[in-house]
């Protein structure tokens, strides 16, 4: 684990018109460390993914990943980011397999066919490789953004539900690979709303309410029962 | 060279989306005939006024398909949040800029070239000797077309009024293609050699090269978000 | 700086418009309606000045983003825009007793018609792109493809018609006129650019608040 932090959020607003839905968050996350945030709906946790994410500006504050200005200077930071959103980056027209070849490619990289295929047999897609993702369910589509994130081995993993829709073979290859990530230094962000055990991969845990992080503490030995109980008095709190 | 594949991936999977969905391409031969009733309906009869009005006309029909053909380009990132996609794709952008004005140039030719053969069958126009002459216009005239076309898709994706926006920025700057094709095109089917129609070839030479050489030095400021 | 600026435009079209009506020639054959010329050529001209202005201001922006670029880049197109429809406005007055009609497909009126909707589109472009970082960033892009796209404009549709009187003061023999239609006209011109300068430097500023307030 690198001392400086990767990711520094240093009191960032940001206001939808009239509405502050960040009201000063900071945040640091480091190489080899997963933070979770948690929040409920419409806490913001979307709206700070999506700034790390180079996607939103900043209303006020700044924040920067490996020392470049997510604001100022979005082509710096691109190239470092693996992101998984809520939009599914899919083409419905392509099958699976073409679907992360191009990604791949636009993405400079060079993926030998085994490695695809690969990647698509972690997620559990081997079967649906060559089907075009129209048919895919949602859970499905997901899969394959996760497939396509691992890839690339970004140096900054930002996720928004990562293990939601996904079943106990799935989870588990997950968490296989974010933890090879994080022993790769690499810094991950999962932004979730639930406390089960997929935060097992998380060193941190941070709860956003009231458009501030309300508690940012060590996971530790904490379960999801301890979880759920911290989350319910800091966000009542917060509100 | 890592920006060659990137551009030609983007060739490859509009092109590849397009042949399977063939949704634009629907569009655009139904449009096509439609505009052929259309022309026929307004103009046929009179067999000297459609000689004098088919560059026009048939040019109208090439704009108007390229509309919406343009106008369309950018739909299916739109339609599966894959534009964030394209935002956030590393190194130089305008190797998709390149990509996508390959596949629209190849889906625009098409669509042309079907106006083209609708016209001389139903309008029984002997093409002959400008055919050669008449490629080349046509092809400088979709490039033009297509260049500026593709910067400002890109730019009028994801805006309100997209669809009153883009032909509104998109068509008073192709003037001068416009003109110079037409001006050809009218030259050509007269009779006229290509050389007696050279300064109007020499514009959409300098129009091309400027449209394509500006779009794909500001194209990466256009996708940063 | 900027009152003194107003105060020199107010001051050069009050010669200029004394000039035009009282010591200028009257022409010949059109009359006194000619002397719409002494404030519609120096209302393009003016017009040619603000576009170039906002080419060079995209380009600035985009090189060193800084919003001051930005915002004397919108504020020249509002005056450009302005200028160019009422240039066009005289233009019409002015053809309608001369040449019997309100507009014709010349080289001069249709280039310049093509200008003003282009320009037209640049102000739209604006007026539909909420984020102003965005809408800076696509504006300057769509400066820079206007400004190129004016010399092709031209010779397109020069090549394509010629009805209008060719171009006094840029042809390249120079200027055929007498210099008591020459002093005038430059005057006026003068005053015009003044104005636009005037105009363009209210406008930043209003927009420099305006940016402040929202921040």
């Amino acid at each position: 684990m690198s001392v400086d932090p990767i990711v520094r959020v240093v009191e960032v607003r940001k206001v939808f018109g009239l509405v502050p839905v960040l009201d000063g968050v900071s945040l640091d996350i480091r190489g080899g460390e997963a933070v979770a945030l948690l929040g409920a709906n419409g806490a913001g946790k979307t709206t700070l993914l999506k700034i790390l994410a180079t996607l939103l500006r900043p209303t006020r504050g700044t924040a920067t990943i490996a020392g470049h200005d997510v604001a100022r200077a979005p082509e710096a930071v691109r190239p470092l980011l693996g992101v998984v959103a809520h939009g599914a980056w899919v083409y419905d027209d392509l099958t699976a397999r073409e679907n992360l070849r191009f990604w791949s490619t636009l993405g400079g990289l060079h993926t030998g066919a085994d490695e695809l295929t690969a990647a698509l047999a972690g997620v559990g897609l081997e079967r649906a490789a060559d089907v075009r993702v129209r048919t895919f369910s949602a859970g499905m589509k997901r899969r394959l953004s996760l497939a396509r994130v691992m890839l690339a081995r970004p140096r900054v993993l930002l996720l928004d539900e990562p293990f939601a829709g996904l079943d106990q073979r799935a989870k588990k290859w997950l968490e296989e690979r974010l933890e090879a990530l994080k022993a790769g230094g690499a810094a991950l962000l999962m932004v979730t709303h639930s406390f089960g055990r997929e935060l097992g991969v998380a060193d941190r845990l941070s709860i956003l309410a009231g458009g501030r992080i309300a508690l940012d503490t060590p996971r530790g030995s904490l379960g999801p029962d301890d979880i759920q109980r911290l989350y319910a008095v800091h966000a009542e709190e917060a509100s | 060279m890592s920006y060659a594949r990137r551009a030609l991936a983007i060739a490859w999977k509009d092109l590849a989306v397009e042949r399977r969905s063939k949704e634009t391409l629907n569009a655009l031969v139904f449009f096509s005939l439609l505009l052929l009733f259309v022309f026929q309906f307004t103009l046929g009869g009179d067999r000297e006024r459609l000689a004098a009005v088919l560059p026009g006309v048939l040019w109208l029909g090439f704009v108007l398909s390229a509309l919406l053909a343009l106008g369309r380009t950018f739909l299916v990132e739109r339609e599966h949040d894959c534009w964030e996609g394209l935002l956030l794709a590393p190194g130089d952008k305008s190797a998709i800029y390149l990509g996508k004005l390959v596949g629209n140039l190849a889906l625009m030719l098409l669509v042309e070239a079907l106006v083209l053969g609708l016209f001389v069958v139903f309008f029984d126009i002997d093409l002959g000797r400008a055919l050669p002459g008449l490629l080349v216009v046509v092809l400088l005239g979709t490039l033009g077309l297509a260049a500026v076309g593709t910067l400002f898709a890109a730019m009028t994706a994801n805006i309100r009024a997209r669809e009153l926006l883009f032909p509104v920025l998109l068509l008073p700057v192709q003037v001068p293609v416009l003109l110079a094709t037409v001006k050809a095109t009218e030259g050509l089917l007269q009779g006229e050699p290509l050389g007696a129609v050279a300064h109007w070839v020499k514009l959409l030479v300098a129009a091309d090269t400027i449209y394509v050489v500006v779009s794909l030095l500001t194209f990466d400021v256009v996708l940063e978000g | 700086m900027v009152k003194t600026l107003g105060w020199l435009a107010g001051a050069g079209l009050l010669v200029g418009l004394i000039m035009a009506f009282g010591v200028a020639p009257r022409e010949v054959t059109q009359g006194n309606v000619q002397r719409i010329m002494y404030v519609h050529v120096p209302l393009i001209l003016a017009s040619y000045v603000a576009f170039g202005v906002l080419a060079i201001a995209s380009v600035v922006y985009l090189v060193r983003r800084h919003p001051a670029a930005d915002r004397v880049a919108h504020a020249s197109g509002e005056v450009g825009v302005l200028f160019v429809g009422l240039g066009i406005a005289t233009g019409s007055i002015w053809g309608k007793p001369t040449w019997g009609t309100w507009w014709t497909w010349d080289a001069r009126l249709t280039s310049v018609g093509i200008l003003f909707v282009m320009y037209l589109g640049y102000l739209l472009l604006r007026g539909t792109i909420d984020d102003p970082e965005r809408a800076a960033r696509y504006c300057a892009v769509l400066g820079i493809v206007a400004a190129l796209d004016i010399p092709l404009v031209h010779f397109s549709v020069y090549w394509w018609r010629t009805l209008h009187q060719p171009p006094s003061l840029m042809k390249p023999g120079g200027f055929t006129g007498s210099t008591s239609i020459l002093w005038p006209l430059l005057i006026n011109l003068l005053a015009f650019v003044l104005l636009y300068a005037y105009f363009v430097a209210r406008r930043v500023r209003l927009l420099r608040a305006e940016a402040e307030v929202t921040a």
